[in-house]
């Protein structure tokens, strides 16, 4: 299963290497988005520094979204469904691979979007453990739990309108659970719950979407 | 291709149905026991609304107070109903229960669940506005349920995807799991974020609670009303979904005859 | 039973749509199986269903030896399917793609090694992208997968399309050579001539059956019928 996952994520990473996507377009969406609440916002009165963990993960929520339908239009080539199932790769493989390799831009994103709040918002990174903790365990569970929603809308024609339909209520827990944790580490919260339980709340996420990826991708790979 | 015909394995989902199932397919009315449950149904609504109606105006919340008949009522079916797909979507995904009913039952639950918890909000909404004086506040439990319509929308939105029965059945069910298991994690998710929420309805049954005791009788009869009526139409949209999958099951011979007709032809 | 298809009475479902409509076919080992038929009289999905890939709802299926109807992903790793689509991923190049492709199938390097060279692949074509191959290009890469691959049931669907003359001469070297290796090929085209050279029996399909069993060998299409075993090479 992980030489299967290792295989997969390789391929995936290597065809956006190639292809220049992530960094050509979903990249500079990211930043457009920082750039666009700061149009909505008002820039001068610390409004975007003392909301810049919630814009942050909404933006990488919003390149989530682009990140799983584009490892969903790689893999509808023609035939190539078909090629998967007859190659004997293990499906948990395949999810896991797929989703690692959704993470590891994400994760790629996530620091290229940590510089421009610094340098577009004026955030002062603080906490760097809690953060990168935070990171980690939020993009674990948003490209699980976007791998396996990705899966159940394929194959349908509206896939890009029930994506983040099926998305964006389910992750719901990881953007309150993540912004709450930044915004502790970077000290403009102010709230009573530590970031480690925030933290215990991410990690259960991402536990419950992998686990449930890992059993259900084979069936669901199943349906022609 | 075998699916059920018995009517059995829906007694968990709703006790009232027996003899629904031998009403023979064309007839589109339910049995004897389906026909007591909406009298009884009906019967029920009609006395929480009379006695909803009759309960004194409250100082704080004024007319609006008479809400406590219908809102909690419509919360509690809503949950039920998310429970009873999730109950249906798991006994579909366990091999040896599996039987396209579940899939029926799920989304048909799924379906009045929509209508309830819509109802919830809007009924809460209306609520809260002499309260708190606004239409819509940030509360944990509000949230949670505009959360768990979003979700549900979108389960309602897959299912309404063209595909086999299986498929949908299969795509259906890992939907509806995933759904109750976010529950929770949204759950702890607004409760940490904020709680303002006025405790929870049951709670004010503790003796020595202020509440009258007619506001008391008024809610829990909402929550009887509300059950019967759920179950109501959850017996009359699963006996639709039969119907209308037994229709396609019915094409499956003709189909395979026009199939073979095509070599005559051809 | 040493068949390598048996099928009886086989229902398979598309959607809604019966493609096959209760099919009965018996393939031995060795065989090179031409199966013909008009546009949508059920070849690809007949290919796709010994494959393993289309569900078989009704009757018996056996291939290789493995039920379908029991599980039919147990029959995949020992097909090789060349379909209408590639199965390529166009953003890599041909050598990265069969790499990934070989590797997911546990074929020996050696293997492919020998297999891109068989189709011309191991010059100049190596390092190109996909998206910049020609169909006929494309088809032979895929032909290299299933090379490397080296099933026990080959099942080819319109082989010939978009090969040049030498392409197809390479591809019909490739039939007789794993047939005469002991493994089945089952192809389905509508190059009936050029088929017919490869075949040792040809079936007809029409509305999800099989309408003629190949017992009435049309003599137009016989052709000089191949006996010689050939050498592998």
């Amino acid at each position: 299963m992980w030489r299967d996952a290792v295989l997969v994520a390789g391929k995936d990473l290597r065809i956006e290497a190639r292809s220049r996507v992530a960094t050509n377009q979903v990249a500079p969406f990211a930043l457009l988005v920082l750039v666009l609440f700061a149009f909505a916002l008002d820039p001068d009165r610390g409004v975007l520094t003392r909301a810049a963990a919630g814009l942050f993960w909404v933006a990488v929520l919003l390149c989530a979204l682009l990140a799983v339908q584009r490892a969903q239009t790689v893999e509808a080539g023609e035939g190539t469904a078909d090629a998967l199932r007859l190659s004997g790769l293990d499906p948990a493989g395949i999810f896991l691979g797929k989703a690692g390799a959704v993470a590891v831009q994400l994760l790629v994103l996530e620091v290229l979007l940590g510089l421009g709040l610094v340098v577009l918002y004026g955030v002062d990174l603080a906490g760097y453990p809690v953060l990168a903790a935070t990171a980690l365990a939020a993009t674990l569970g948003l490209a699980a739990a976007g791998t396996l929603y990705g899966a159940l809308a394929s194959g349908s024609r509206v896939r890009e309108t029930l994506l983040p339909l099926l998305l964006l209520p389910a992750v719901a827990p990881v953007l309150i659970a993540a912004t709450r944790a930044s915004e502790a580490a970077l000290g403009t919260g102010g709230l009573d719950v530590a970031p480690g339980d925030w933290l215990a709340l991410l990690g259960v996420f991402s536990v419950v979407y992998v686990a449930a990826g890992t059993v259900a991708f084979g069936p669901l790979m199943e349906e022609q | 291709m075998t699916i059920a015909t018995s009517t059995s394995d829906l007694g968990a989902a709703a006790p009232a149905t027996g003899g629904s199932g031998a009403a023979p397919a064309g007839r589109g009315g339910g049995g004897p026991l389906t026909l007591s449950l909406g009298l009884a149904a009906v019967l029920a609504l009609g006395a929480t609304v009379g006695l909803g109606l009759t309960l004194p105006a409250t100082v704080e919340q004024g007319e609006y107070s008479r809400l406590i008949a219908i809102h909690p009522g419509l919360a509690w079916a809503s949950y039920v109903a998310v429970g009873v797909t999730a109950l249906a979507s798991a006994l579909w995904l366990w091999p040896r229960s599996r039987s396209l009913r579940w899939d029926q039952v799920a989304g048909a639950s799924a379906e009045i669940g929509v209508v309830f918890t819509a109802l919830t909000l809007a009924t809460g909404s209306i609520w809260g506005r002499p309260t708190w004086g606004v239409w819509w506040v940030w509360d944990a439990r509000l949230t949670l349920s505009a959360l768990m319509l979003a979700l549900y929308l979108g389960y309602l939105a897959l299912r309404r995807v063209p595909a086999p029965p299986d498929v949908r059945a299969r795509r259906s069910a890992l939907t509806a799991l995933l759904a109750v298991a976010v529950v929770p994690l949204n759950h702890f998710a607004v409760t940490w974020w904020r709680t303002l929420h006025q405790g929870r309805s049951l709670a004010q049954l503790d003796p020595g609670n202020d509440l009258d005791g007619a506001f008391i009788g008024a809610m829990l009869l909402g929550f009887l009303a509300m059950t019967l009526v759920y179950a109501w139409l959850l017996v009359h949209r699963v006996r639709v979904a039969r119907l209308e999958d037994e229709v396609e099951e019915a094409g499956l011979v003709r189909a395979i005859e026009e199939r073979r007709r095509e070599a005559v032809t051809a | 039973m040493d068949d390598a298809v048996h099928l009886r009475s086989t229902v398979c479902l598309l959607g809604r749509f019966p493609a096959l409509a209760g099919l009965d076919l018996v393939v031995a080992r060795g065989e090179t199986l031409l199966v013909r038929g008009a546009n949508g009289a059920g070849k690809t999905t007949l290919l796709r269903a010994l494959a393993g890939l289309v569900p078989v709802v009704e009757g018996r299926a056996e291939v290789l030896g493995c039920d379908l109807r029991r599980d039919r992903r147990r029959v995949r790793p020992r097909v090789g399917l060349l379909g209408h689509g590639p199965a390529l991923y166009d953003e890599l190049s041909v050598a990265d793609n069969l790499r990934f492709w070989a590797r997911a199938g546990r074929a020996r390097p050696a293997d492919l090694g020998a297999a891109m060279a068989r189709f011309g692949l191991d010059g100049r074509l190596r390092d190109v992208l996909v998206a910049r191959l020609s169909a006929g290009q494309r088809r032979r890469a895929a032909l290299a997968v299933l090379v490397a691959r080296t099933p026990e049931l080959w099942l080819l669907d319109e082989p010939h399309a978009g090969l040049d003359a030498a392409g197809r001469d390479v591809l019909d070297e490739l039939v007789r050579e794993v047939t005469a290796a002991g493994a089945t090929v089952v192809l389905a085209s509508h190059e009936l001539e050029r088929a017919a050279g490869l075949a040792t029996r040809s079936v007809t399909l029409a509305g999800g059956r099989i309408v003629d069993d190949g017992s009435r060998w049309p003599d137009a299409l016989a052709g000089p019928r191949r006996q010689e075993p050939v050498h592998v090479a």
